[in-house]
């Protein structure tokens, strides 16, 4: 059970890069809007449609 | 996608029956078409014509064939001028966007493809949850205005959002919050991970190695749930402390502390026992609960805000009025008193003002519930709020829109909702009193258990302080206020003062005025009295042709009594206004009068057979050689009035009818009713009197009456509504406002204060059943810490979600739901407007006729 010497430690610093990764994501704003994401994901964006703004640019 | 076609079809024209764009059904005769690759689709209005090609000159045409939800309205909101404005307000490169209409996913996805295609957007971010979009630009390359203008172009309304501080806060508060949560839920789970070799392990002690690794894991991942996530409640425990005050937050604090400090203690001293697991559960249910009440509360604001929206953001000034009519549109914000402003028909009135020029019939529905428009003279004051209705007015403003009755009302809600009820008083010095005697109880039996089993005395007195909740009183019974206001908000009731929901619950006398209360305030045809009999259809339905095209209040009655029989109202020809006499016109190719009985005997020509008694206003309709119809029109009585009434008296209140009204009009209305006390001929001192005497024998008073009025006596009223009478709530007299200008809301008012004591009662019931049950158990030492913080965490989550249950069910499908859409319809008027917006295209088929008549009437 050595083993556990090495993994507890390991694992208590697992939990603290987890909460700093989890800060960033939220400094990010992305629990901000749980809604929109959802809804975004199923639109095509390929089309390759002329863009009127730029053309006269 | 029922009504969009698919963009791939063969060419040609589309044949269709309702409009390509938003879906209604095409007027006959019209012939707006869109062309969307290479496809002619017909569309019911120039309104959508445009929208629908801004969307496919874009190269956007994918959002039809993605949508599965019909756009909203096409909005009519500010002119471009106005839009302009908008640049000087906000030139940082950064805003929020406040967003109307949004339905489905290709609503997102065609806002933010537009916005990306406009030189100069940065970036720009869709938050479908609250109905914000927030958007940089750069300053230098374009304006806010164009972005504006950019989504009017494709059918979206939005404002520029200015945060009210509460919101900002809220929002704030629950980022925070869901940040503290999620440490302390890690927290949580891992110590729990390293807490069950201990629990399992039985007899066979784990190595005393390993055991020591475990507890300084678990001492090491506890402490950013207990320095970080637990803050809130220490801060709390310290506040109430500073105040000389015990709040819930006190034993609360205490327990987390005494139990991490005595495993903290064990920990390094190597002996003893370790609550790790409990404290960091206990921190996180704790906070799942104060979450769920938060978003509570930040609902209930968000209905708020709502209203602001209601006052329009710029207006027209004149600064050279009388000499030049030349005008400047200016922020509404900046108007001061003295100024002049130009208000056009169906605009509304952006500041308090008096009238200079223009024949006023205004919509004050918002203000005091009377949706008839309301005439108003040169030298008449003119509430702010108001919808013009008729022709260009010209005002001075006489207070900044700051002041405005309006904005008033905003703010008397805004206080409302920070002022604490008196029962939320009460359950704060319940709860002080609780916890001052639990702390009391927890020192007597820490001392008794030290005295006889001296290695227990720890976990029992940690148990005692963290088993007990009183949750019921000082979270839940605010929560449950707050749902219970909140919902009120959203059918209309504007709960002003705090007390409002208990008072009205304990009321034992319900007073009610009578004209604009119980009666519409507005008159309407009460009886037809024709020459032939059998004739009375036809009398209405010629009636009704020549008054199609009026305003004025008894026409507008005459054709809403045909509208309700059901009659179609073609209006007559070469209807022909005498102003302050009547009509005269040409139905069926016969000429007709309907007006005064003088104008109308003027072409009859010979003697009215009927008398004019008096008392009610008649209306006559004649022809070249006869008299043929008097229509009576009263003030007729609220639909919902019977209603309402009837359940007060079914609760066994006392309903009284106090009114200024003649008797025998009161005594009409009572007995038709119900009421069994009225009184009519009451002046307001004497309606005083009234009900200072009935409160003298111990009556508790809920009064309803109109604003202006009745102002003294609402004042006096235990509790009183106004209805929707913002004139008089600049004065603070109400209690609560009906911004429906609907008396059920009253009912309504009680039933959900009837609801709301209920659960306030249920919550106290099963807080003290909890409490007599799990405190004693505690302190017998039958529970861990452990079983403690899952008792008080699940408790305190019953009496919240039972308070959340006073929250309205239904919501709109995304953002802001139906508050929006009634704080709309307060605004537009009830019945047809006599000079539609030109850009409100969606109606515009059927308000051509009626336009035409304010040209006329100028």
């Amino acid at each position: 059970m050595e083993a556990l010497y090495l993994l507890v430690p390991l694992s208590v610093l697992i939990v603290f890069i987890a909460i700093w990764i989890f800060f960033r994501m939220s400094d990010s704003g992305q629990f901000d809007d749980m809604v929109g994401p959802a809804l975004r994901i199923l639109q095509d964006d390929d089309g390759n449609h002329p863009d009127p703004f730029d053309s006269g640019q | 996608m029922s009504t969009a076609v698919l963009i791939d079809e063969p060419s040609g024209v589309a044949q269709e029956t309702s409009c390509f764009h938003c879906g209604q059904s095409l007027p006959n005769g019209q012939a707006w078409t869109v062309t969307i690759a290479g496809i002619h689709r017909p569309v019911c209005c120039p309104g959508c014509q445009a929208v629908a090609q801004a969307i496919a000159g874009h190269g956007l045409a994918d959002y039809y064939s993605e949508r599965d939800a019909l756009p909203a309205a096409l909005p009519d909101g500010l002119a471009d001028a106005a839009l302009r404005l908008c640049d000087e307000a906000v030139d940082t490169g950064e805003a929020v966007l406040s967003v109307d209409g949004l339905r489905c996913a290709a609503c997102v996805w065609l806002i933010e493809k537009h916005l990306a295609h406009l030189p100069g957007v940065a970036s720009c971010n869709m938050n479908v949850a609250t109905g914000r979009l927030q958007v940089r630009w750069q300053p230098d390359r374009c304006k806010l205005s164009d972005i504006l203008l950019a989504l009017r172009e494709i059918g979206y309304a939005v404002y520029p959002f200015d945060a009210a501080a509460q919101e900002a806060r809220m929002q704030r508060a629950a980022k925070n919050l869901f940040r503290r949560l999620f440490v302390a839920g890690l927290s949580m789970m891992q110590v729990m991970m390293y807490a069950a070799p201990a629990y399992f392990s039985g007899s066979d002690a784990p190595d005393p190695g390993e055991a020591v690794l475990l507890r300084w894991a678990s001492f090491i991942l506890t402490l950013p749930a207990v320095v970080y996530s637990a803050r809130p409640f220490f801060a709390g425990a310290w506040n109430s402390l500073k105040q000389r005050a015990l709040g819930m937050d006190v034993p609360v604090a205490l327990g987390i502390a005494a139990a991490f400090l005595a495993s903290a203690a064990a920990t390094l001293l190597g002996r003893g026992e370790v609550y790790f697991d409990s404290v960091s559960m206990f921190i996180f249910l704790l906070l799942c609960s104060r979450y769920l009440e938060l978003s509570a509360r930040r609902k209930a604001s968000s209905a708020l805000s709502a209203l602001t929206r209601a006052l329009p953001s710029s207006a027209e000034r004149l600064p050279e009025y009388p000499q030049s009519r030349h005008s400047e549109t200016v922020a509404a914000a900046s108007l001061a008193a003295g100024d002049t402003i130009l208000v056009k028909p169906g605009e509304a009135i952006p500041a308090d003002g008096i009238l200079l020029e223009g024949d006023a019939a205004i919509d004050v529905s918002l203000l005091t519930g009377e949706s008839e428009p309301q005439r108003k003279d040169i030298g008449d004051t003119l509430p702010g709020g108001a919808v013009n209705q008729w022709q260009p007015l010209v005002l001075r403003v006489v207070h900044p829109v700051a002041d405005s009755t309006l904005a008033a009302l905003v703010r008397l809600a805004e206080r409302a909702g920070q002022a604490k009820p008196r029962i939320a008083q009460w359950a704060d010095r319940v709860a002080a009193g609780f916890v001052a005697c639990l702390l009391m109880f927890t020192l007597a039996v820490f001392a008794y258990w030290q005295m006889t089993d001296p290695e227990r005395a720890w976990p029992i007195a940690i148990a005692v302080l963290v088993v007990s909740c009183p949750c019921a009183l000082s979270l839940a019974t605010p929560a449950a206020l707050a749902a219970a206001t909140d919902a009120l908000m959203r059918r209309g009731v504007l709960v002003l003062r705090p007390h409002v929901l208990e008072t009205l619950h304990r009321a034992t006398h319900v007073v009610f005025d009578k004209t604009g209360t119980l009666t519409v305030g507005t008159p309407g045809v009460t009886h037809i009295v024709t020459a032939c009999p059998k004739d009375e259809e036809r009398c209405l339905r010629v009636a009704c042709a020549l008054e199609a095209s009026s305003a004025h209040p008894l026409a507008m009655a005459i054709a809403n009594a045909a509208r309700q029989c059901g009659l179609p109202g073609e209006p007559a020809a070469d209807a022909h206004h005498i102003a302050g006499q009547g009509v005269e016109g040409t139905v069926d190719g016969i000429g007709y009068r309907i007006g005064n009985m003088a104008f109308v005997g003027g072409l009859c020509g010979v003697a009215c057979p009927w008398e004019d008694d008096g008392i009610l206003t008649s209306v006559y309709l004649g022809t070249a050689s006869r008299w043929l119809a008097r229509f009576d029109i009263a003030d007729a009585l609220r639909q919902e009035a019977g209603k309402t009434v009837a359940r007060f008296l079914a609760e066994g209140k006392t309903v009284i009818l106090l009114s200024g009204d003649r008797p025998e009009a009161v005594r009409r209305i009572a007995a038709s009713l119900g009421i069994a006390h009225a009184w009519g001929n009451y002046l307001p001192e004497q309606k005083l009197a009234f009900v200072q005497a009935l409160q003298r024998q111990g009556a508790i008073v809920a009064m309803a009456g109109d604003g202006i009025n009745d102002a003294a006596v609402l004042r006096a009223a235990d509790v009183s509504f106004a209805m929707g009478s913002g004139a008089a709530l600049a004065q603070a007299q109400a209690d609560a406002v009906l911004l429906s200008g609907r008396i059920d809301g009253m009912q309504e008012a009680a039933a959900t204060a009837a609801k709301t004591m209920a659960v306030i009662r249920q919550n106290l019931a099963w807080s003290v059943l909890y409490n007599a049950l799990a405190i004693p158990a505690a302190a017998f030492g039958w529970l861990n810490p452990w079983m403690s913080a899952v008792g008080m965490s699940l408790s305190s989550a019953v009496v919240v979600l039972n308070a959340l249950r006073l929250l309205p069910t239904c919501r709109g499908k995304v953002g802001m739901g139906g508050m929006v859409e009634q704080i709309h319809t307060l605004n537009q008027p009830s019945h047809p407007h006599p000079n539609p917006p030109p850009t409100r295209g969606r109606e515009h088929a059927g308000r051509t006729s009626s336009s035409s008549y304010s040209i006329g009437a100028r």
